[in-house]
């Protein structure tokens, strides 16, 4: 076929849709998201009993402030590299900040503690083993739906960009994660949830660099 | 060569609007600019530059949603053609390293003539009858879309998005083609 011919087909498909703007396909990819964790977080782990409560302390606020922020960084990072030559850099050094503002705040608070036994405590909660664990499971169907929807767009570094997807993706699921964990001390969220969360940008990383081909 | 940026956007942003005929241009006139772009960097497989300025072309329409018309559109067809080069270097095991060079070299217009894509047809070939004739008959001068639909036995509104699955189809079977 001459490529005269085959412009003559394109240019006739001129007026076709030419799909939403990334920025508004990954806003519904946020929506639904953050609407399948809670409906994961209602249906297999039960929201916290002392919601109510918490929610009119500052902690929970905190917790949902940090983790919301690195959805941000994500959505940032993948808004820039789902085009062609995007580099996120702005995303990445938010999330980077971010990260190590909460694990510098974690360890004030642990090496403040009283004695070794409290600062223990500290770092495991009630449910150390299981917090990473599940963000990412809260993640999981909103990356595969970032992905999906950005191997549509055009991204030109597919690690990294499936590394962003992977980091908002964690970002809305650990928030989600809020509303059923009543863990409440900064350092438990600076480890458990920031590990969550890198967990799922690390996944997207992984499976981004065959699946954001085109 | 800022004109050939300023005339490229002014004709696309035409185009994203819907005027054909504006986005025909563009799309031709990107279309030398590759032919160029990939004949400088190609002079080992010269019958691979024509099936790669066709894959482009596919690419940049298809994706087109994704250039925000704050940035420079130049800017953003180098870096689809880029990808396009660099993936086919990847799938054809070649090793080749491209610098990053400056998107005005891009613009810089000294292209061969057109040649043949092959795996352009390879492609269509693979595609439904309705799809293959729509896309072969589709001219923007001679058979419009309601033409070549009625020769395909369909209907204008049915023609349209025949052909829009079928450009998708075409440029994921061509992707996929050396695998």
């Amino acid at each position: 076929m001459r490529t005269d011919d085959l412009i003559d087909a394109l240019a006739s498909d001129a007026a076709s849709a030419s799909g939403a703007t990334p920025r508004r396909r990954l806003a519904l990819v946020g929506g639904l998201g953050a609407l399948s964790a809670l409906l994961l977080v209602m249906s297999w782990l039960h929201l916290r009993h002392d919601l109510m409560q918490a929610m009119s302390g500052s902690m929970f606020w905190m917790k949902v402030g940090y983790t919301g922020l690195l959805g941000l960084a994500g959505y940032v990072a993948i808004e820039r590299l789902a085009r062609p030559a995007g580099s996120g850099r702005r995303g990445w050094t938010l999330a980077g900040a971010l990260l190590a503002l909460c694990l510098l705040a974690g360890a004030i608070q642990a090496l403040t503690s009283a004695d070794p036994r409290e600062a223990l405590t500290l770092v495991r909660g009630h449910s150390w083993n299981v917090c990473s664990r599940n963000i990412m499971i809260l993640s999981l169907p909103m990356l595969a739906l970032g992905l999906w929807a950005v191997r549509g767009m055009a991204p030109t570094r597919p690690v990294l960009a499936g590394a962003a997807v992977g980091l908002f993706a964690g970002g809305v699921g650990a928030t989600v994660y809020c509303l059923h964990c009543p863990e409440h001390t900064i350092t438990f969220v600076s480890l458990w949830y920031s590990l969550g969360v890198v967990g799922a940008a690390g996944l997207g990383a992984l499976v981004g660099r065959w699946a954001l081909r085109w | 060569m800022t004109d050939t940026e300023t005339r490229l956007k002014a004709l696309m942003l035409r185009g994203l609007d819907g005027d054909a005929v504006a986005y025909r241009e563009c799309l031709a006139l990107l279309g030398v600019r590759l032919r160029a772009y990939f004949a400088r960097r190609m002079s080992g497989a010269p019958g691979d530059v024509e099936d790669l300025v066709q894959e482009t072309l596919l690419a940049v329409h298809l994706k087109r949603s994704t250039w925000d018309s704050a940035q420079s559109f130049t800017a953003w067809a180098h870096a689809v053609a880029r990808y396009k080069l660099i993936d086919h270097w990847r799938r054809r095991k070649i090793r080749q390293t491209l610098p990053i060079e400056d998107h005005i070299e891009f613009l810089a217009a000294d292209a061969p003539e057109p040649g043949v894509g092959l795996e352009l047809d390879r492609a269509l070939a693979s595609l439904p009858e309705k799809q293959r004739t729509l896309v072969s008959d589709v001219k923007l001068t001679g058979l419009s879309l309601a033409e070549a639909g009625a020769r395909a036995g369909i209907s204008e509104g049915a023609a349209k998005v025949a052909l829009h699955r079928a450009l998708k189809a075409l440029a994921e079977r061509m992707r996929r083609a050396d695998g």
